[in-house]
């Protein structure tokens, strides 16, 4: 009975605790100097013609931005899998409310079968 | 009925524990200030009760209007209102909370081990959120009410109506907050305080349910919330979001606000589901079979609640090519339901089973559920949809989940957890009577509706063609019985506090961590840390547990 | 919180060692709690995702349905102002980031200082919001409160406009610039709010940390208030291509 218990111990949720990890400032200083190259760069591309490729630049220019943060200023890199797992939901239910409410205004257009 | 599984200690020597988490502290002071989580769920108790009396009294209005053809108890207008009422109090007061909040609140932190919820403060800040948009609709209805529908319809809520829009918006809008902050409890609950040994795998369904059901609260209220704040300043400043000639889109509306409250929906039967499992496992002493398909199922069930929310717009004027996308996503919602409810009914198969009282109600719920979930497939499927919705079909498939299922899972639940909130049993006889009038009471209330409803009578309206009566008639006499069925509960509930039987700690001989402790429990819940070394519904392992106390005792 | 006398004994007798205050008492250990916190701060900004999903969504459609209005909208905003504001708030997130790693290594004067400079580059964006805002009423362009769209039917008249050479829109499309402006105050408007609670939480946090909390090891509030600010940051870094950048080419 109690070799089992200690079995269970280490399986229970009592373990699974994340460990602390300090991001150093040599990190953040890097990310800072990355945000601000990247804002740049946004603001750059912004006045080169692109058409349809600008909006899709600057969306990808700012997912890279706030990959970053999430990723070193909010330690998610660092983190237990529940955080990360935490964040992908968030991701997953905001992507899947505006996919699928797009579904309805893209197709609308569509007419009538 | 002769057999029974009630286990009552001897009356004549038991006694109430001196120290429980009631006797713990006294004066309103320490209710009000409480940050025990079996106190908040006992305010909650007391406050959902409260609005589920309004709630159906306002329901028992609406049906005597119905009882004749013409609108003659009331104007039009203040019928609209009354639904309109109906429907606020018992979707944001009652149904959402209902499970989560007093039994989810009372059991979660007993089921997993814990000495409390994680967030003991934020559990309080809940409740006062919750009285606060409890009292802001109280005031709505003394002021003139809202007619807008439950559903705040665009442009109609924005552009038409000239009645408590925004404060009913904003009770709304505080008593989600309510919602999100409890969900958000259990989640971390959940997540990062079970007792040690008590893995995912070994948490009871209750659990389990009500984990999913949180995750919906977390995610889909703040979209609610959105949606209202948009309707608010639309009416206010005249934004135009939702205002066709100023190029807004009122559907958008319906988008943002279905996509919460679709899955709002799972939010209020899921924890129920969760109760069914814990009863139909109890009084038929088998584990529940397929234990991990049921668990996932709630966690299915969720998942999918977030993909289905257009079905309720079909006629609206969204795209038929997104229609039929979300057409076939509905059905897949009926995959999980149905694992639960073929999986409850494999645990039936060869149990002893025993007919108490949350037994009773819980058979209520699986067949009434059924029926609820089957129409619902009908209605997801578009082409039906379109000719039954806005109809009566509608109002009873939707009632057949909620009343049928979902109040019949709730009545369950505080039957079956009774005796471990306040120490003491109800009579059974009476409380078996009372489950049959309800179940007796609701069929034929709702039934007739299915029939009016394929006849073509729309919802929402004060009068209707006199061909319609009898099936009225019928349905407005179920619910003066279905009234008796509810009246009941409360009086002889109440009745028990003082003079029911002691129950001792474990009268179903369940299995749970719950059942293990004194009734009513400790504030801190446990004596020591429990280790669960045992698989949920374990009922071999409470005979020996028995077994050595009977040993040690000799 | 009242400990049944139970428990105490029973904490005495495992041999757990004494609690520091701060540790609440349901939580079996310092790890736990902290642990406890930090995720339901995460599950708190997942419903703020979502909060501001619907917004966005909003966006996605009119921008659709109403590109020419929302291109002449859209160049009505500064983007030098928005550059600035945009490394004003990211220059807060990393003074906010090394405030956390001050308070991780329990150096008090570091903490309370990055945690001043946050405070003060917060009021700097909000400061700098405040000029665009001010220009938007001056101009008339606030929806539902005097709403104009001189700017957008002849914009030779509007210095904006006619810097990126506008073409007059048909008064119906015009009309529509007020759907921009709309999303456009309601999502920066929403982010503003969010900044000046995280101000006001700034301020409080200022005060005890000058009294040397946050650098004795318990460091879960200023990580959680780290999480919040950086997410706010993270709603910016959206906005500002989504709302100044995106529509500068017709």
């Amino acid at each position: 009975m109690s070799e089992h218990l200690d079995h269970e111990h280490e399986g229970g949720p009592k373990n699974d605790y994340e460990e602390h990890h300090i991001v150093s400032p040599a990190v953040y200083a890097t990310i800072f100097a990355a945000l601000l190259v990247a804002t740049g760069l946004t603001v750059g591309a912004s006045y080169i013609e692109m058409g349809v490729f600008n909006p899709i630049v600057a969306i990808g220019i700012a997912v890279i931005k706030a990959t970053l943060v999430v990723l070193f200023f909010m330690h998610v890199k660092y983190s237990s899998k529940l955080t990360k797992l935490t964040v992908g939901a968030g991701l997953f239910t905001f992507l899947a409310l505006i996919g699928m409410t797009l579904s309805d205004y893209i197709s609308r257009a569509w007419g009538r079968w | 009925m002769s057999s029974t599984i009630v286990s009552l200690p001897d009356q004549s020597t038991a006694r109430i524990p001196k120290i429980n988490f009631i006797t713990k502290e006294n004066g309103l002071l320490s209710w009000l200030l409480t940050s025990d989580h079996k106190r908040i769920a006992i305010l909650y108790l007391i406050s959902i009760t409260f609005f589920f009396t309004i709630g159906g009294a306002l329901a028992g209005v609406i049906r005597l209007e119905l009882l004749t053809p013409q609108s003659d108890l009331m104007a039009a207008d203040t019928y609209n209102k009354v639904f309109t009422m109906h429907g606020v109090v018992m979707i944001f007061l009652f149904l959402v909370p209902s499970v989560p909040a007093t039994l989810g609140n009372f059991l979660i932190p007993l089921m997993i081990g814990a000495k409390d919820l994680a967030l003991p403060k934020i559990n309080l800040l809940s409740w006062y959120l919750y009285i606060a948009g409890g009292i802001l609709v109280l005031y709505t209805m003394i002021s003139g009410g809202v007619d807008t529908g439950w559903t705040f319809t665009t442009p109609l809520s924005t552009h038409y109506v000239n009645t408590n829009v925004l404060t009913t918006g904003m009770a709304i809008f505080i008593a989600g907050f309510s919602s999100i902050f409890t969900g958000l409890n259990f989640i971390v609950t959940i997540h990062k305080m079970r007792a040690p040994g008590m893995t995912w795998f070994r948490l009871p369904l209750f659990v389990w349910s009500n984990y999913a059901a949180s995750i919906l609260m977390v995610l889909g209220t703040p979209v609610l919330a959105i949606a209202l704040v948009l309707v608010a300043l639309e009416r206010t400043v005249g934004i135009g979001v939702f205002d066709p000639t100023k190029g807004g889109d009122p559907l958008l509306f319906q988008h943002l606000f279905w996509f919460y409250s679709h899955p709002a929906v799972y939010i209020m039967i899921l924890p129920g589901m969760g109760v069914i499992s814990e009863v139909i496992s109890a009084f038929s002493r088998k584990r529940v079979f397929g234990y991990t398909a049921v668990a996932f199922s709630s966690v299915a069930i969720a998942v999918f609640g977030f993909f289905v929310w257009e079905h309720h717009m079909f006629i609206m004027g969204v795209s038929s090519y997104s229609m039929l996308v979300f057409s076939l996503l509905t059905m897949l919602v009926a995959v999980p339901s149905a694992i639960k409810i073929f999986n409850w009914t494999f645990t039936l198969y060869k149990g002893s089973i025993t007919f108490e009282t949350p037994m009773l109600y819980a058979f209520g719920f699986m067949g009434l559920f059924t029926i609820g979930g089957l129409t619902g497939v009908f209605l997801g499927t578009s082409g039906t949809d379109i000719h039954l919705t806005e109809t009566y079909f509608i109002v009873a498939h939707f009632h057949f989940v909620m009343v049928g299922g979902m109040l019949m899972a709730y009545l369950a639940g505080i039957h079956f957890w009774w005796p471990k909130i306040t120490g003491r049993m109800y009579p059974e006889k009476i409380s078996q009577l009372a489950a049959v009038v309800t179940f007796i009471g609701f069929n034929f209330t709702f039934f007739p509706q299915f029939i009016l409803g394929t006849l073509g009578m729309p919802r929402r309206y004060a009068a209707y063609p006199p061909e319609f009566q009898i099936l009225n008639v019928f349905s407005t006499a179920g619910a003066t019985i279905l009234g008796v069925g509810y009246l009941l509960p409360i009086l002889y509930l109440t009745w028990s506090l003082k003079y029911g039987e002691i129950a001792g700690n474990n009268p179903w001989q369940a299995t749970g961590l719950e059942w293990q402790i004194q009734s009513p429990p400790l504030t801190e819940n446990f004596l020591e840390v429990p280790v669960m070394d045992h698989d949920a519904y374990d009922y071999e392992w409470l005979e020996r547990q028995k077994e050595k106390e009977v040993a040690s005792a000799g | 919180m009242p400990d049944s006398p139970a428990i105490a004994h029973d904490e005495l007798e495992t041999g757990h060692p004494a609690h520091p205050s701060y540790q609440r008492h349901h939580f079996a250990t310092m790890d736990q709690q902290a642990d406890a916190t930090s995720f339901a701060m995460w599950l708190f900004l997942l419903t703020e995702i979502m909060f501001f999903g619907g917004m966005f969504t909003a966006y996605l459609i009119y921008r659709n349905w109403y590109y020419p209005a929302f291109v002449a909208g859209s160049h009505q905003l500064s983007i030098f102002w928005g550059t600035l504001n945009t490394g004003v708030l990211i220059s807060s997130s990393f003074t906010m980031a090394m405030g956390v790693w001050y308070a991780e290594t329990r150096r008090k004067q570091g903490l309370v200082l990055c945690l001043i400079a946050t405070f003060v580059l917060g009021l700097g964006f909000l400061g700098i919001k405040s000029i665009e805002y001010a220009e938007k009423i001056e101009k008339h362009h606030v929806p539902g409160l005097h709403y104009s769209v001189k700017s957008f039917v002849d914009p030779a008249s509007d210095k904006a406009a006619s810097e990126y050479g506008d073409k007059p829109l048909a008064l119906d499309m015009a009309r529509h610039t007020e759907l921009y402006f709309f999303l456009y105050f309601a999502m920066t408007g929403m982010h503003a709010l969010h900044m000046i609670i995280g101000i006001c939480i700034l301020g409080y946090m200022i005060f005890r940390a000058r009294a040397g909390d946050y650098t004795d090891g318990h460091i879960s509030f200023v990580e959680n208030f780290g999480l919040y600010w950086h997410f706010v940051d993270i709603i910016w870094i959206f906005l500002f291509p989504l709302l100044y950048l995106i529509s500068r080419h017709a």
